[in-house]
């Protein structure tokens, strides 16, 4: 097997195929995690996703941290399950929360309703005059970059996993993977997980994956005494994640950290592969931050840093062979979730490969959805 | 004959001032940062760490190891080798991460 990518897709997917008995190697162009992976964040969400797929998937792979986080210990991974909460400004939009989490509810979500006056209790510094919240015990989060180098570990201790970094994908074909480093490979099938970039990496192949960049800055504040305890963020973050548009969407999840400083974070935009620091979106991530923590008007940030989700217009992942080449497996595509969805994609690209019956139907996934022409 | 920077740069400075450290009265020349002030009057240390409460001061003097950290006029984390010093200026040892008041 070869897997395309050292992000969290590629190392969660060498961990489940090598400790089926798999031969595996990894390769990506560059370091382990240097891709998307490296620059965001590691919030394990249910709490932004509606009913359907994603969700499922989602509940899924949280029991699979849940369970990654006993196996390896809970430092390993920086795994804290610290639960979210999202708040509503009125009560206009506490009562579509509250609507909303009735459907999480059905689908295994464990849901909590906070009226507006023990918003408090949860979180002492959040703004007064919010009209209620909804608490999600399951949301977690992981330090993304420590968590895919822990599992690619992990799989490289079952003696059946090689990583070839600096190693750059140039020709794909069935059964032959050529390399500029290490020459060709040869390989049963292939786990395309080159995340913002998989749809070069199909197209080597000749098969279209209409894998986009949706750009996202993060600010990070000097260290401060625990002021935040959950992920905190604002009922309208989940419009701006199920936005097509390209145009900027920002509302604040705001979360604290172990080590002190609060990261307010992300802005959606697509406008391709721009590094350029867009001080607007980091103004109004700011602005929105301390709207829910007052107390952070007077703080000040330290750096903000960005990454380019891998975005696929309908908002799912492509996970499963392609339908005209069924050695070569997509599982790549989760924006702004990849890190949350890692396990359980994983599992479902090893059941696939395996020819097992998958925990849950993985046809909303199928890379076929996109027509050729759409691409 | 013991030849401090003043005179090795051959330097007449201005009128000497006075700024406050946690209450004392320091005499600083103007142009001087505040850890160069500091350092003068003889303190080392400036900062306690959030983590053993341990003293912290000048390390690189350069602005890029923020080891210097203070609480100038009631702003903390101010970094006192890039920070100049005024007259009637309230510098204070900063504690942790200097947001006692968040706590
Ligand atoms: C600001 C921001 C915040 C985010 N916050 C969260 C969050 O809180 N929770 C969450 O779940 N997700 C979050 N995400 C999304 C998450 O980071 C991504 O979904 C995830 O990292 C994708 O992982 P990946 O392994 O698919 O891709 P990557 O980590 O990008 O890995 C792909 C790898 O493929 C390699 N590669 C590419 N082309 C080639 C080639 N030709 N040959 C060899 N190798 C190649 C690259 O070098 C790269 O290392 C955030 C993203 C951003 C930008
Ligand atoms: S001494 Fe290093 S930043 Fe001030």
């Amino acid at each position: 097997m070869v897997v395309i990518g050292a992000g969290m897709i590629g190392a969660a997917c060498a961990d489940a195929l090598a400790r089926r008995g798999m031969r595996v190697a990894v390769l990506d162009r560059g370091p382990v995690v240097g891709g998307t992976t490296g620059a965001g964040e590691g919030n394990l969400l249910v709490s932004d996703k509606g009913p359907g797929p994603e969700l499922e998937l989602a509940v899924e792979s949280l029991r699979l941290w849940r369970e990654l986080a006993e196996d390896l210990g809970p430092r390993a991974l920086e795994y804290e399950p610290k639960g979210g909460l999202v708040v509503a400004r009125d009560r206009q939009a506490f009562t579509e929360l509250q609507a909303s989490a009735r459907l999480q509810c059905l689908s295994g979500v464990t849901t909590v309703e906070v009226p507006a006056d023990a918003l408090g209790e949860l979180e002492p510094h959040l703004a007064p005059g919010l009209a209620g919240g909804v608490h999600y015990p399951q949301d977690a989060q992981v330090q993304p970059a420590l968590a895919a180098a822990a599992l690619l570990r992990r799989a490289r201790d079952t003696g059946r996993v090689h990583l070839l970094a600096a190693t750059t994908v140039t020709g794909l074909s069935e059964g032959r993977v050529e390399t500029d480093a290490h020459g060709t490979l040869l390989c049963a099938s292939v786990v395309n997980a080159a995340g913002t970039w998989s749809g070069e990496i199909a197209a080597l192949a000749g098969a279209t994956l209409p894998v986009l960049p949706r750009r996202g800055f993060v600010l990070v504040t000097e260290p401060l005494p625990p002021l935040v305890r959950h992920k905190v963020y604002a009922a309208d973050y989940v419009a701006d994640v199920a936005s097509g548009s390209a145009d900027l969407q920002s509302s604040a999840v705001v979360e604290g950290t172990a080590a002190g400083p609060v990261l307010i974070g992300a802005s959606r935009e697509r406008v391709g592969f721009d590094r350029g620091l867009s001080v607007p979106v980091l103004a109004r991530l700011a602005a929105q931050a301390a709207e829910l923590f007052p107390a952070l008007r007077e703080v000040r940030v330290l750096r903000a840093y960005r990454g380019f989700r891998p975005y696929l217009p309908d908002h799912l992942p492509a996970i499963g062979p392609d339908p005209e080449r069924p050695w070569l497996f997509q599982a790549c595509g989760h924006e702004g979730a990849g890190i949350g969805l890692a396990p359980a994609t994983a599992r479902l690209v090893a059941q696939l490969l395996d020819g097992e019956q998958p925990f849950m139907d993985p046809a909303p996934f199928g890379p076929g959805r996109f027509g050729k022409e759409q691409a | 004959m013991r030849r401090g920077p003043l005179d090795l740069v051959r330097a007449r400075p201005e009128t000497p001032f006075e700024f406050s450290f946690d209450g004392e009265p320091v005499t600083a020349l103007p142009g001087q940062t505040v850890a160069a002030a500091l350092w003068q009057a003889g303190h080392l240390a400036w900062r306690r760490t959030r983590l053993g409460d341990r003293p912290r001061g000048a390390f690189c003097g350069m602005g890029a190891c923020y080891d210097c950290l203070v609480e100038l006029d009631g702003t903390p984390n101010v970094r006192a080798c890039l920070a100049p010093v005024r007259p009637g200026a309230l510098v204070r040892t900063q504690r942790g991460d200097g947001h006692g008041e968040l706590r």
